[in-house]
Parts: structure tokens; sequence; C-alpha cells
């Protein structure tokens, strides 16, 4: 059936609500919380489970354990004030955040970036990418229960490309690198070299991540089948990234925006055909590969000149009124920024489109009818970080 | 005003609305910015009558609601110069009169705010976008109901909660609509403009100046709040 098909067929009232479950005998219901400390929720976030013995009857979602409100922060402070704060959303994508966040300042003012920094930017964020991809896959065997060995693999190539952040940027985590019309700092060289040498290396490291966990009894058994969600609800439920690509539907917005300098770029984008927890575990994996495609393509290419818009600027920055929506393909899913200007050099309204939340939203149609140990898995497989969604 | 990746002007998606929903009264909003997002801003009438249009038309489709936001206007005063006729009497030439004149007089006027909820469409399957639409609440008080475009796209379910929780707008329609963010105990909207935080949270332990006034005055005012409770309670004991 094709996409259009399942998107225009006639669908009964309620049919993007979670069915209601009804217990099988009339045996009392157990109702768990599952968090907020709780080793599988990645942070603090708490899942009220009604059971009817293992079987998943209800499940809602309960928020806001890490709000800080970031976006009246940043209401409060100049544009370029929220940029280090971009970080801390979600704080392992930092440089993702802080690119989307550029595109949509530049859309609002209408700057244009250098070609060595849009180089650049790719480069980082395709980098960053890896990083999500390979750690999510880490945290998703862990909750497998395969404790430490394939997240070590993982963190092990995430470290080398820490080093390669800490070094241009300052820092391995909070990066700060991007600007409005550019990026900070230039990339040397010595640093090209070393980027290189680590990208060289990561091909090995994704066969030997898909040896090691692709063909393993255990997760196929624990995924395939698990956590199915059909592709018109993903799209309806506003379901981005891995997530909607794992549901076959083919939406990157690398390919559909074209923003920065993303045509140039010779890559795919993999789909999934099951729809389920291994699915996404492999999409992650096959998107890992095209992103070093990325990352080598972006390095062999990378041009000389500056990395600053020579108009852009950095004191006095005052956008015109108006508003701007940017996007961005995050490694989690659609990352936007809506900003509203009223002429002043704080934003009148600083929206984030946070992925992470969104994609939890058809968490309970996913859950419903499974066992609670497989709660823990299909929570895995949507890939969150509680800084972003709680903002 | 062409919205790019081959997708209809707004103005034509105005005119569609119009023609698929009759007297839906779409307004354009221009958007001055570089952006060029320009919206379309709707009567929250026939909000739900206008998504379902915008998702199942077969040449729009705009199955993917991204981003939905919430913005507060508040009240805005506006301070503007008139001339206003006035008989004045005037002594001409010796003789008094009664003359019209034109006086210039500084008068101030009350805009009323208003809530306002914005909706980034996008579409998955023709693959363009966005399509920015808007609605907004009457004031800020007690008129704050809008129609919620749940039913129509499931990603607003959190995403108007949101906005219930930080803003106040109330979405009718919403399958389950509590507090998202803060807990159900609390009663302000922190988004709001003029929102006020309380004085409950903790100062640090060695203030200093704006830091060191507010400690003092929140200080002083715990002290009273517990020796007038200790007093109750002594008053109770006997």
């Amino acid at each position: 059936m094709t996409l259009s098909h399942l998107l225009h067929e006639k669908k009964p009232a309620g049919w993007n609500r979670p069915p209601v479950m009804e217990p099988d005998g009339d045996a009392e219901l157990l109702e768990v919380a599952m968090g907020p400390h709780h080793p599988s929720t990645h942070g603090v976030f708490r899942m009220d489970v009604a059971l009817d013995g293992e079987r998943v009857i209800r499940l809602k979602p309960v928020f806001g354990y890490l709000h800080r409100n970031h976006e009246k922060l940043a209401e409060g402070m100049t544009y370029l004030g929220s940029m280090p704060f971009t970080d801390r959303l979600d704080y392992i994508c930092s440089l993702t955040n802080n690119w989307a966040y550029a595109l949509a300042v530049e859309k609002l003012t209408g700057q244009e970036v250098p070609e060595r920094a849009e180089y650049l930017r790719v480069i980082l964020g395709e980098l960053t990418r890896i990083v999500n991809h390979s750690s999510s896959i880490g945290f998703l065997a862990q909750e497998m229960g395969a404790s430490g060995t394939p997240l070590m693999y993982a963190f092990r190539e995430r470290e080398k490309i820490l080093d390669l952040f800490e070094s241009l940027t300052g820092s391995r985590m909070m990066c700060n690198y991007m600007r409005f019309g550019g990026c900070r700092v230039d990339a040397s060289p010595a640093w090209l070299d070393a980027a290189s040498k680590v990208v060289t290396g990561l091909p090995g490291f994704a066969d030997e991540f898909e040896q090691l966990l692709g063909s393993n009894e255990i997760l196929m058994a624990r995924c395939q089948g698990v956590g199915i969600l059909r592709p018109e609800l993903a799209i309806n439920a506003g379901i981005t990234g891995p997530m909607l690509r794992a549901s076959g539907v083919n939406y990157d917005i690398r390919k559909v925006d074209h923003y920065g300098i993303y045509d140039r770029f010779n890559f795919r984008v993999p789909l999934g055909d099951h729809w389920d927890v291994y699915d996404r575990f492999m999409i992650r994996l096959l998107e890992l590969r095209e992103s070093i495609k990325i990352v080598e393509q972006a390095l062999k290419d990378i041009p000389a000149g500056p990395i600053m818009d020579s108009k852009a600027k950095i004191r006095g920055f005052r956008p015109k009124p108006g508003e701007a929506y940017g996007r961005i393909e995050g490694p989690k899913g659609e990352l936007g920024f809506y900003l509203i200007s009223d002429g002043g050099p704080n934003p009148y309204r600083y929206r984030v489109r946070p992925p992470s939340l969104i994609n939890l939203t058809i968490l309970e149609d996913m859950c419903l009818g499974s066992n609670v140990a497989d709660v823990v898995l299909i929570f895995g497989s949507v890939d969150i970080v509680l800084g972003e969604v709680d903002r | 005003m062409g919205l790019g990746n081959g997708l209809k002007t707004v103005e034509e998606i105005k005119a569609a609305i119009e023609a698929a929903v009759p007297g839906a009264g779409v307004v354009i909003v221009t958007n001055p910015s570089a952006s060029r997002q320009h919206s379309l801003r709707l009567s929250p009438v026939h909000a739900i009558a206008i998504a379902t249009f915008l998702r199942d038309d077969a040449e729009l489709s705009l199955d993917f609601l991204s981003n939905v936001t919430g913005i507060d206007w508040p009240d805005k005063e506006i301070s503007e110069k008139v001339k206003v006729p006035r008989t004045v009497t005037k002594t001409v030439d010796g003789v008094e009169q009664t003359v019209e004149e034109m006086v210039e007089e500084t008068r101030k006027r009350v805009e009323p705010g208003f809530l306002e909820v914005v909706y980034h469409l996008f579409s998955v399957e023709k693959k363009h976008g966005p399509v920015v639409l808007r609605m907004s609440t009457g004031n800020r008080a007690d008129l704050v109901h809008l129609p919620s475009l749940t039913p129509v796209w499931r990603s607003a379910e959190f995403q108007e909660r949101e906005i219930f929780d930080l803003y106040g707008v109330v979405f009718d329609g919403h399958p389950d609509l509590r507090r998202l963010l803060m807990w159900d105990e609390f009663k302000d909207h922190p988004m709001r403009k003029d929102y006020v935080e309380p004085d409950d949270f903790e100062y640090e332990p060695t203030p200093h100046d704006e830091v060191l006034a507010r400690a003092i005055a929140h200080k002083a005012a715990t002290e009273r709040t517990t020796a007038t409770a200790a007093a109750d309670l002594k008053v109770g004991g006997q």
C-alpha cells in the first residue's frame, strides 16, 4: 500500500487515539510508577503504568522533573545569550542544537553563511549524529541486559569524537560553537587531519558494532515484532527522525529542505519495513554509516575561506520585527526553533520544537498490550534526552 | 509570496480554504522578516473544519503538524496625540470673544491583549511547507477557549497541554487536557509576560546587592508568618 493511500483512506473516528484496553479477568489492576528514579528512564521521567498481570493496560507519561522554563529564560536575554543554553537541551548533541538555533536566527535576519562554515557545520553535525546513534544503540542494549559491553564500544568511539570537539570548541559536550552567520573558531589543518584519522576508523567500528549486535539472538528475540508503530499514525502524531523512518516513511529534512549544503553530498535514507524496535535499532546503525560517508566527503571537499559572514553583527544585534521557523534533521528528529522578534535585542518569543517530547506522544500506543519488560525497550527505542523533553 | 518547494502561495491556500469551508473568514498575516513565512489567521469557529480540509485535501495534504506555539500579547497602552476642537474665551483687540480652537491633546488608549496559538504545518507526502496557522483568544482572562486540533493531528496533544499549562489557553475538545510540565497543584501560568515569581525559592547563602534586599524581605516575611503561626498555636493550645 502506498503512503498516499494510507494517508487518504477513510478512517474511523478516534483512529489516532490509543485503544482502550480491558483487563482479562476480574483481577485487580496493579499500578506501577516506573520512574522518576528508574535506571531505564535516561534521567528523571515517570511512566504511570497499569498492569493486568504482566500486560500493560494503561500508560501515562509524566513530565516536568527537569523543567527550567528554557523558553522564558531566552526571552530575558539577547539572541546570542541563549546559544550556550541550547547546548543543555539535548546534552548528547549540543552541536546540532546550536545549528538549529543559528539556522532559525539566520532565517529571521536573512544572513548568509560562508561556505567553509557550512562544511564545518556538516562535519560537526554528522559527527554528533554518529555519537548519538551509537550511544543510543548502546543504551538500548543495556536495557536488554547487555550490561556495559555494547555501551562501552559506543563510548570508546564517542570519546574519540568528543576529543575532537574539545580541541576545536573548548568543550566536550557543551560546545557553544555555532554563531549567527558562521562558526566561532576556525578548524586548523591539524584538526582536520585528526578528524580524518578518527573518521577512517569509524567504518570498522560500525562493522564491529553490527557484528556484535545485529544478528544477536537475544536482541532479535527481544526487539522483533515489539513496539510496532504504523506509518500513518507516526505522521499524524508528528513523529520525526529515525523513529519515523523506521516506520517506513521517507522523510529526512536534510533531503526535504536542503538546508545548509546537504544537496552536495551523496547519502541514502534508510527505511524500515517492519516498524518495530529492531527496525529503529537497525535504522540508527545504517544512518550512522551514511553519516560517516557524509563526513568523509565533507572533509575531502572543505574549502578555505572565512568562517563568519562579514556583515554579521555580534554587538547590538537586533533583528527586524518578524518571525521565522527554522528546522534541521537532528539526530533525534526534527529540531526546530520558532522566533518572534519585536525589533529589540531579546527575542519576543523563543520556542523550541523538541523532537524528544513529541516522539513520546505515541509511547502509550506502542506499549499497550505488551509486557513490562518490553516497555523499557520500547521507551529506549524512542531515544530521548530529558533535558530536551522538559526544557 | 511563494513558500517554495512547489507549494501554493498563502493567497492560493486562503482561496482554497474559502472555497471548501464557506464563511471561513481567513486573514493573511504578512511577515516582514527575511523568512517570508506568512501566516493565516483562522476564526476559532471554523478551525476544525479548516484543519480537516488542509489535512485531507489531495493537493495540499498537510498531514504533519510540526510545531504548536503559544504567545502572550499583554494589554498595550498606546498614547497618541490627537487634535481636539475646544471653545476658549480670548480677548482679541480688547473685546472678549469665544473662539473655536484646535488643541493638541495626549490620549491614552489601552489595546486589549490576547493569547495566540501558532501551528506550523508541513506535508510528509508532498514534502512541502511550512504553512502557518494562527488563532487568538478573546482576551487573557475569561475568553481563553480555543478549539483543540488534537483530534485532527495527534502531534498537538502534548504541545497543546504545554500551552494550557504555561499560558492558560483552554483547548476545547482536547482528550486529556492536564498540565504537562508544572505540577497539578500549581496555579499560575509561568510563560505569560506578566508572571511574577513566587517569593519562595531559596536564596543564596551569601546574598549581596539585589539578592540581599530580597533575602531580607523574604526573611522578614517568613519570620512574621512563623511568629503568627506560633501565636496561633498558643491560642489554640489554651
